[in-house]
């Protein structure tokens, strides 16, 4: 069968790839640059298509604590928003990891702080990898660097939080969010029926039966040491994923004397910086981190015992930079560049950054 | 011989007038002796056996004294972040429209920091229950000023005196909630007395009956006392409750059928 082919932008992929992965329920509130998931499922209608509700809430608070109710239902549930946004559901998130429940949020980030601007931006990396919310907590936090990623990663992501129970965060950019690209879209997952709900998820919250004991869903433990039992319970968890979740991607790394990391669209930067620093003779090879939780620490560790120097290209202050540094422990050189504001480095910009900071600092 | 009566000569079905609910856990509740609390649990579960749907109901606790409330309702409950029971409520209900869903908050939580999330829930229509528990205090963190605490009542917070110039009046949320399209029954009540009880329990009855029926967002408030945050003893905090809360928030039916009780 020929594959389904579609132009979309980033968004709508994100808003289709929910309609096909069988999600349950989407919850919003419209911001800039991010408004198109919820347009878009809205326009489907897929409470026609499989019977997945679609509402618009009167809050970022209110539509993360819709999403806090579903996932305790053992429903595949999800919300998306851009970085302002994203600081307001901070605290539905934590109550989300303190329960485990398993939920699909997705970060279209814009430049910050404060308001900010609409434009893109990769000033949340802090946020979405070191907590974000109150407590010792974890996201597992995915990193698209095009629309067909964006597509994905929504399966790849609901697939991970339900594995592990723990919320998931697509973290995008308003660049991957509004760009269009060429999607390849996969068949339809038909939603689980109630029974099936009932078998994969026993703890949900489904209606208390004669033969079970009632499921309650709680971030709330007043004895210190049950408390910490369960935050001990919570770190094993991100251990294992940390040990089994790791993803990346590598482009003429083999032979390379320097390295760029970037995620998102900086590493789409990066791609074109590869091709003119071939042209000058320089060896460089681009790191993309896939997941940012769990982050390449091993992989980039193994790498630094091979090249000379690391150029951090992030569109932010330089956020992943700590994350490599501690991963390199000092070995060899690590820079960051990037632009803030909402401001797209260009690949020359990069690639003389590589000249002035890296190979000739 | 004399007959004399037993134990088992006495625990007969007919003799029985006062039994523990049946969907109440074994668990001690965690109320001040006196507190309204304890009994308005008593109701929602006897209604909830009653409508035969312990599989068929999901409750949402809130943040305050009844923060616990899933330790002593024999049901499947979550417990939400601090005001936000009706957003949970909206989606539990939209997932999974054949169940029973209702909130049971406090009035920190319900009308103060869950103030957009009643609204707007309210707003929507949803087909939930919200029981509401209005003492005019914050009884957990230690007795502050609430947005319900009554102008000139004392409080941690205000010391002296609610002095509403300076802290702003206290909110009448239900009438304001009776006001939206989307509520159908909107109801004050108490449980301060056995007559006030019997109501209470109708109250809550009639709205879970209306939540079968899609008719829309049912809302049941019950006037409480908090005898350790007004520092009275139960019997003076009931007298006080009489005296003061009721003729600010009047018991009674506030919204019936979808029409304002003139």
């Amino acid at each position: 069968m020929a594959k389904e082919l579609r132009l979309m932008k980033g968004n709508e992929a994100v808003a289709e790839a929910a309609i096909r992965a069988g999600c349950d329920g989407y919850f919003g509130y419209p911001i800039t640059p991010q408004s198109e998931v919820m347009e878009y499922l809205m326009a489907e209608k897929p409470h026609e298509r499989t019977g997945m509700v679609v509402l618009q809430a009167e809050s970022e608070l209110a539509s993360i604590n819709m999403v806090y109710g579903g996932a305790c239902c053992g429903k595949k549930v999800m919300t998306s928003s851009s970085s302002p946004g994203i600081s307001l559901m901070q605290e539905g998130i934590s109550y989300l990891a303190g329960a485990e429940l398993p939920c699909l949020v997705v970060n279209v980030v814009r430049g910050g702080p404060g308001l900010g601007t609409i434009q893109p931006s990769q000033s949340d990396y802090f946020q979405a990898t070191k907590g974000g919310g109150h407590g010792d907590y974890k996201l597992i936090t995915l990193a698209p660097s095009s629309v067909q990623e964006m597509y994905d990663f929504v399966k790849v992501a609901f697939n991970l939080a339900f594995k592990y129970q723990n919320p998931a965060m697509i973290l995008s950019d308003g660049a991957i969010g509004q760009m269009m690209e060429k999607v390849v879209l996969e068949d339809q997952i038909p939603r689980l029926t109630e029974t099936e709900i009932i078998k994969k998820c026993p703890w949900a919250t489904t209606g208390k039966t004669p033969d079970r004991e009632r499921n309650i869903i709680t971030s709330l433990d007043l004895d210190p040491a049950r408390q910490e039992r369960h935050n001990l319970k919570l770190q094993k968890k991100y251990k294992k994923i940390t040990e089994n979740e790791v993803r990346y991607e590598t482009i003429d790394c083999e032979d390379a004397e320097y390295i760029f990391v970037a995620y998102g669209t900086s590493a789409r930067i990066c791609l074109k910086a590869l091709q003119l620093a071939k042209e000058k003779g320089i060896k460089v090879g681009l790191f993309r981190p896939i997941t940012l939780f769990p982050f390449p620490v091993n992989q980039i560790k193994e790498m630094a015992g091979k090249i000379k120097g690391i150029l951090s290209i992030e569109m932010s202050a330089g956020q992943m930079i700590e994350d490599i540094k501690l991963a390199v422990e000092g070995k060899i050189k690590v820079e960051h560049y990037g632009k803030m504001g909402g401001i797209i480095p260009s690949p020359n910009e990069v690639l003389e950054a590589l000249e002035q900071k890296i190979i000739g600092g | 011989m004399a007959e004399t009566l037993t134990k088992q000569d006495i625990i007969k079905d007919e003799n029985i007038v006062y039994k523990k609910t049946k969907l109440m856990t074994d668990k001690v509740l965690s109320y001040c002796p006196g507190c309204g609390h304890g009994t308005t649990h008593r109701l929602v579960m006897e209604v909830i056996d009653e409508l035969d749907a312990q599989a068929n109901t999901i409750g949402i606790a809130p943040v305050g004294c009844s923060v616990l409330a899933y330790e002593f309702m024999d049901i499947d409950m979550q417990e939400a972040a601090h005001g936000r029971a009706p957003a949970l409520a909206t989606a539990i209900k939209r997932l999974m429209p054949d169940k029973f869903v209702f909130t049971y908050q406090g009035d920190g939580d319900l009308a103060a920091i869950g103030t957009g999330e009643t609204i707007h829930a309210a707003n929507r229509g949803e087909n939930i229950t919200i029981i509401f528990v209005n003492n005019g205090i914050y009884g957990m963190t230690g007795g502050q000023m609430a947005p319900t605490t009554l102008p000139g009542m004392k409080s941690s917070t205000c010391p002296y005196g609610r002095d509403v110039k300076m802290m702003g009046y206290p909110l009448k949320i239900t009438e304001l909630i009776a006001r939206l399209p989307g509520t159908y029954f909107v109801t004050r009540q108490a449980v301060h007395t056995p007559a006030n009880v019997r109501k209470t329990k109708k109250a809550i009855r009639k709205a879970f009956d209306l939540q079968k029926q899609n008719k829309g967002l049912t809302f049941v408030e019950v006037v409480s006392n908090c005898n350790s945050g007004w520092k009275m003893t139960p019997v003076k905090a009931n007298q006080w409750m009489v005296d003061n809360m009721f003729p600010f928030y009047p018991l009674g039916d506030i919204k019936v059928d979808g029409e304002l009780v003139k």
